[in-house]
């Protein structure tokens, strides 16, 4: 079968442009993966309560097509829900590594993101960024699910954006 | 948090400046002169007294050395004593039976305390020598130092604590049966519900340890808590066991020497212990011979250094 | 023939039945256990070595980050020892609204457990329909003192808020709808063949091993012994209240799970009679010192939370910091009896079994 593009008639232009989106891959790409993230169930502190909560029913995260794995190999985004320890970081590093790309880090809460209340402590990790390339921080001690939803909101927005563009949110 | 970090180092300079700097220098002729004046408006309203001898009293008990808890209850429980018997007839009996309903004792015990601070002024007042009136107003300096909570509690019984038989009991059975220097100290520790403390050697230790979980008087087969404190001079690891059939329960401390300190381990006769031991060998550095799988629990296994120690210096500076 | 192989398996520390951060190294024979070794301390953040520079209003906000999903009973622990030290006095209205919260916070805690537990288990619905009512006492929570779930709300000698207006009538309809949404758990759950057949009769332990092992909390009480610190040594206003102490007596998982549902149901009573003799007003703070500086001494205080005997031990050289702080915390204590109870049982029991101990890792690594 031919098709001759020269010659649409106006009406089927008019048509086809109604109802067809031109894109680059990447684009389709991006629009795909940032309305499904799946984080890993990487619970480490209290935040991780308020995690589960926004996945519970008054929150329900699924809306956004976030489905909680429990293994990195199925997960796109790492939400680091708590405090990192020293203890915990080799550990941490391993899982982002084991994670397929592409890969997207949420710190969640003011110890993920700077150490928060436990800054002083001898064995707290006063941020993860330190480990690994965050690409959205939530305040908060712990972060209102809501915010959660809002940090999310965002990383999708940033995947969509970095795709359509090209260029780079943060340097990574 | 935050609302917290702003408002504390605000309050502390002030508060530490205004009463406490001029309080102790007027003490002898403005304070208990204004304290028996207002006795009747006190026993009224005794909140408004509460705060004055708390603040005032942070001055001595800050100034007490490094020991806290042994010499200064006891020394200071003769001075009380001291005071204490002419206020005896009228305060006479709060019932040494089990303290339960808090408020009512709480105000009957206040109000004991102010009777028995009112008898010691009027025999002061008679007395109208000086060299007396220092004297009294120095004991109550050194018994108000303990803070108004003990204060209140000590002042009317004559028979200290009703737990005071409790420990002579214990005492006498860990004297007798495990070897007669065993027990360092005993005392009351009044503030903690009459809480009977002890001191026992560090040598004699595991031979007490097994007393109480067996003794048919003693049958303590429920340990609470075990504690790891670091003294500076010394290490000190505390014990609470617990009878729970006649609910008594003890605090024992084992002292132990601060450069190689170590402590029989009690997890063959409690297995609670095991864990908490655990965890003051990883932060403390307290070893517990007999233990039988003392390793880190806390920190990773090749941390180096035990971080709740006083002189603990972490490795990467301070933020 | 058949040749079997000792097998090494590690679980955790992210693992998603392990409340956290959690680890257990496991020696499996087939599918039995034979030897279990935990691995703690991947949360362990030093909260005593902080606390000791902090004075103690500071130190409030880290212990409700000790248990959080306990906050409010971890507050009052704290505030409870330094009030005890320095004997002062509570006004009624500030200890009625702490005992209210406190108990609502019992409710809320053992929701999250069940939930949880049931999600290891295997049935998602009951963690949607948990998380569900608990929202609505965290809303609760929110509306007292503006935080879901690290309230930082009791002070040393009181509360910091007062209840806003028409507070204690929502706390009242939420008490009413409770009752019968624990007969829907009760029809949901409790009856299940699948459920009963995976949790009765696993984990079992006598009452001299739990005493033993110093269990505290619904550990201990499943095996029939009557300790409830709320009775045994009432602090609060406890001993004011009519409500049972839920005991079992075949020390199985199954006894746990009845006891903390029970436990919810008495916490609704207390509830129901604290709210009605609650003090119309009053002080919600008493009189404090500026700076509160315990006198020299020690004092250990215990209380009953959710999960069991949560003890304050403060050492105090007289200062506005304490000089130590040890918290006995019944997670980590009660963990302990873990190794003990794995070895022997089938690999899946793990999850149960290890879910019925009830753990909060904020707490056993502190």
């Amino acid at each position: 079968m031919e098709f001759d593009l020269a010659n649409v008639s106006p009406e089927d232009r008019k048509e086809v442009e109604r109802n067809v989106f031109f894109g680059t891959i990447d684009q389709l790409k991006g629009w795909a993966r940032s309305n499904s993230l799946w984080p890993l169930t990487f619970g480490l502190a209290c935040c991780a309560i308020e995690m589960m909560a926004a996945g519970g029913a008054h929150y329900d995260l699924d809306r956004f097509g976030v489905l909680f794995r429990t293994s990195p190999r199925q997960a796109d985004v790492m939400i680091v829900s708590g405090t990192v320890t020293k203890k915990m970081g080799p550990l941490l590093k391993r899982l982002y590594d084991q994670m397929p790309e592409p890969k997207w880090v949420i710190a969640m809460g003011s110890c993920a993101t700077a150490g928060g209340p436990y800054v002083k402590s001898y064995s707290v990790i006063k941020g993860v960024d330190q480990i690994v390339p965050v690409d959205v921080y939530i305040p908060g001690c712990p972060p209102n699910p809501a915010a959660l939803i809002y940090g999310i909101n965002k990383l999708q927005e940033k995947i969509r954006y970095e795709a359509k563009t090209g260029k780079q949110v943060t340097s990574r | 948090m935050s609302e917290n970090d702003n408002r504390e180092p605000e309050g502390q300079p002030e508060a530490s400046s205004s009463p406490v700097a001029s309080e102790p220098t007027v003490e002898p002729a403005q304070v208990e002169s204004a304290q028996t004046e207002t006795a009747q408006q006190e026993k009224a309203q005794t909140e408004t007294a509460q705060p004055e001898p708390a603040t005032t009293d942070t001055q001595p008990a800050a100034a007490v050395p490094s020991e806290p808890e042994a010499p200064a209850a006891q020394t200071e429980a003769p001075a009380t004593q001291a005071e204490a018997p002419a206020a005896q007839e009228e305060a006479a009996a709060p019932p040494p039976a089990r303290r339960v309903e808090t408020d009512e004792e709480k105000a009957a015990r206040r109000k004991a305390a102010l009777e028995a601070r009112e008898a010691a002024k009027a025999a002061a007042a008679q007395a109208a020598a000086q060299a007396a009136q220092a004297g009294t107003d120095g004991r109550a300096a050194a018994k108000a130092g303990d803070g108004e909570s003990s204060e209140g509690e000590e002042a009317p019984p004559k028979p200290p604590s009703p737990k005071q038989p409790l420990l002579d009991k214990v005492t006498r059975l860990l004297r007798e049966l495990v070897a007669e220097d065993a027990v360092e100290e005993a005392y009351i520790n009044e503030a903690n519900d009459h809480l009977p403390t002890l001191v026992v050697k560090n040598e004699r230790w595991l031979q007490a340890a097994s007393l109480f979980r067996n003794h048919t008087d003693l049958q303590c087969s429920y340990l609470r808590n075990v504690s790891g404190v670091d003294y500076e001079t010394y290490m000190e690891v505390v014990y609470y066991p617990l009878n729970m059939d006649s609910r008594e329960c003890y605090c024992v401390k084992v002292r132990a020497d601060r450069e190689l300190p170590s402590v029989g381990s009690v997890t063959p006769i409690w297995e609670t212990a095991n864990w908490n031991e655990r965890e003051i060998y990883d932060l403390l550095g307290i070893d517990f011979p007999g233990h039988p799988d003392l390793k880190r629990i806390m920190m990773p296994d090749d941390w180096v250094g035990h971080p709740l120690r006083k002189d603990y210096v972490p490795l990467d500076p301070e933020v | 023939m058949i040749r079997t192989e000792e097998l090494l398996l590690n679980v955790g520390p992210q693992h998603p039945s392990t409340h956290g951060v959690f680890r257990i190294i496991v020696k499996l024979d087939g599918e039995v256990i034979t030897e279990a070794t935990p691995v703690m301390g991947y949360l362990h953040r030093g909260t005593e070595k902080l606390a000791e520079n902090l004075n103690f209003t500071q130190i409030i906000p880290y212990t409700d980050r000790m248990d959080y999903v306990s906050a409010m009973t971890n507050n009052y622990v704290l505030c409870h020892a330094v009030e005890k030290m320095m004997g002062l006095e509570i006004p009624e209205r500030a200890e009625f609204l702490r005992l209210i919260v406190m108990e609502m916070q019992r409710i809320a805690s053992h929701l999250v457990w069940w939930g949880t537990y049931l999600l290891d288990i295997g049935a998602i619905s009951p963690f949607l329909y948990a998380f569900s009512d608990r929202e609505r006492i965290l809303g609760l929570f929110n509306e007292l003192c503006g935080a879901r779930l690290t309230y930082n709300y009791m002070r040393v000698g009181g509360v910091k808020w007062d209840a806003p207006e028409g507070w204690i009538d929502r706390v009242k309809t939420l008490v009413k709808d409770m009752y019968n949404r624990l007969d829907e758990y009760h029809n949901l759950v409790s009856g299940n063949e699948i459920f009963l057949s995976r949790i009765k009769g696993v984990g079992q332990y006598d009452a001299e091993t739990a005493i033993n092992y110093g269990l505290s909390g619904a550990n201990l009480r499943c095996t029939g012994v009557q300790w409830d610190l709320r009775k045994a040594e009432p602090y609060s206003l406890y001993d004011r209240f009519q409500f049972d102490v839920p005991v079992g007596k075949n020390g199985d998982c199954f006894d746990r799970y009845q006891i903390r549902m029970a436990e919810i149901e008495q916490s609704l009573r207390i509830l129901d009679q604290a709210l009605e003799q609650f003090p119309g007003d009053g002080e919600t703070m008493g009189k404090v010192p500026r700076v509160i500086r315990p006198p020299a001494g020690e004092i250990y205080v215990r209380i009953e939370s959710p999960r069991g005997e949560i003890g304050c031990h403060i050492v105090s050289k007289g200062k506005a910091e304490p000089y130590r702080l040890k918290f006995r915390r019944p997670s980590f204590v009660n963990l302990q009896i873990l190794p003990k109870l794995l070895v022997g049982e089938n690999m899946t029991n793990l999850v149960t079994i290890l879910g019925g101990i009830d753990i909060v890792l904020g707490e056993v690594d502190c």
